[in-house]
């Protein structure tokens, strides 16, 4: 069928079985190859995006249901202006600087749902032990398996406090 | 080529289930999508992803009303359910992470009423009925007669689940819930129960209890119900309970645990429902 969404703020035209998972869209499809497959059953989080603002497991969408709808994707997650270098957002920076990434194949799931997380807000004015402890109950659906999670936990508070910081 | 059609309005939703039976029923495909790729290609799909006449929670006439297609995030964040049904907003938290709540539905998890479907012994205990509706009419199934086996039910071939309705508990009814599992966030239930448990001046006046993953559907604990009526909350009571429990129940050995183990672990929480807290 012909699909259309809108990809990273861009529209995007496809034409492909509304069965076809949305991950296999974006990789195949749109070569937006950031995203990655875990498990393919919903368990790992390595494949999360948003659609229309919340984190799902794109291995458990059939593209058909994203026909007229918002997608981001781990390529999104920048702030890109036209001519200048992109930014990346507080959440990637802090994964790079707090060393919250190893091998990477989880690491675009843990940013996009990171992103969900601290831009909704669910940290703000929370003490670090109830911060920790949330970020480790939101994050639960995005396994690593390298890191151990503490530095990703560093990385999502780090940015959360820089955003509540840029906020005030 | 699969078939995909996103229904304009309840009607068409259910003329599509009535001339297509064989089309899959799609919600937030948590259940559905697993494993996508290794499964047979469905013929049609009939798309209930925010489909509106499914969808919204409201609050009136002595009860709470939940779409069918009310995601847990909603159900976990809704004032009322979190005050009155806290059961299933406990339970609505617990179910799969973050991205699981996001998408996974009442509909989809009462659609596949696996024995380990977490809201499933919420919707029991809190005396849950469904609104199901095919173009021959709308239907109200008590959730407790809906499951008829392993992941089978009482939905025709032709029906939709609409909604689930739950009446407000009175003020003299304790609420309770409880899932034991491996770790908090997306493990399989080894053993959940919830209790909806009316109390007067101390002493059990009725109780409702619903337990999972410990027979091959989620389970009313009538014997225990009938046990405890009369008897005094704490000590009474929860010895009460627990001797019926062992009496009535008979789990399952499988990967997960033994069925010493869960008899044990059920006990030990349908007990705790009736201590003092
Ligand atoms: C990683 C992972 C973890 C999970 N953890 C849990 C957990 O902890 N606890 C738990 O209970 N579940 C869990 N689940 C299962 C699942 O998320 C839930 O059962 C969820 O509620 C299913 O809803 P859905 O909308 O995604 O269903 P779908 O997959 O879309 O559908 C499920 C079934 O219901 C039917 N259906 C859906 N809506 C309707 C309707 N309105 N009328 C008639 N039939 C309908 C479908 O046809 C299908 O048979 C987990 C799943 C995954 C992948
Ligand atoms: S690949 Fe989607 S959750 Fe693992
Ligand atoms: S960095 Fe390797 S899985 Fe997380």
């Amino acid at each position: 069928m012909k699909l259309e969404l809108e990809v990273n703020g861009a529209a995007a035209h496809v034409e492909a079985s509304p069965w076809k998972r949305l991950l296999d869209v974006l990789r195949e499809d749109l070569r937006l190859t950031g995203t990655k497959e875990g498990c393919g059953e919903g368990e790992c989080g390595a494949c999360t995006v948003m659609l229309d603002g919340e984190a799902v497991n794109s291995c458990l969408v059939a593209v058909g249901q994203c026909h007229g709808r918002k997608v981001v994707t781990v390529e999104g997650l920048a702030a890109q202006r036209a001519g200048e270098a992109e930014v990346l957002h507080a959440v990637q920076r802090a994964l790079v600087t707090c060393g919250g990434a190893q091998c990477g194949i989880c690491t675009p799931g843990i940013a996009v749902c990171a992103v969900h997380v601290v831009d909704s807000g669910a940290l703000h004015g929370a003490d670090d032990a109830t911060a920790r402890a949330k970020v480790r109950e939101l994050l639960a659906g995005n396994i690593c398996r390298c890191t151990g999670y503490q530095l990703i936990v560093d990385a999502v508070i780090a940015a959360a406090r820089e955003l509540e910081g840029a906020r005030s | 080529m699969t078939a995909y059609v996103r229904p304009r309005d309840l009607a068409e939703a259910l003329a599509l289930r009535a001339e297509h039976p064989d089309w899959m029923v799609l919600a937030g495909g948590t259940d559905l999508m697993v494993n996508a790729i290794h499964q047979k290609v469905p013929a049609g799909i009939v798309d209930l992803w925010r489909f509106a006449p499914i969808g919204g929670i409201t609050v009136g006439d002595g009860r709470i009303t939940i779409g069918a297609g009310a995601t847990w995030t909603e159900v976990e964040r809704h004032p009322a359910i979190r005050e009155k049904l806290a059961p299933l907003a406990l339970a609505a938290r617990e179910i799969g992470a973050l991205q699981i709540q996001a998408r996974g539905t009442v509909g989809g998890n009462v659609g596949t009423s696996s024995p380990v479907g977490d809201s499933l012994p919420a919707l029991l205990a809190l005396d849950c009925e469904l609104e199901v509706a095919s173009v021959r009419g709308h239907r109200r199934a008590p959730y407790s007669a809906w499951c008829t086996g392993y992941r089978t039910t009482q939905l025709a071939p032709d029906e939709l689940v609409i909604a689930a309705h739950l009446p407000l508990p009175g003020a003299n009814v304790r609420t309770a819930w409880r899932k034991v599992g491996t770790r908090r966030a997306q493990s399989i239930s080894k053993v959940m129960g919830a209790a909806a448990i009316e109390v007067d001046a101390g002493v059990v006046v009725s109780a409702r209890i619903g337990l999972g993953a410990v027979a091959n559907r989620p389970i009313r604990a009538t014997a225990v119900e009938e046990a405890v009526r009369g008897q005094r909350l704490g000590a009474q009571a929860a010895e009460a309970a627990r001797a019926a429990l062992r009496a009535s129940i008979a789990p399952i050995d499988d990967v997960r645990s033994t069925a010493a183990y869960r008899l044990e672990v059920a006990e030990n929480v349908v007990a705790r429902f009736f201590h003092v807290s």
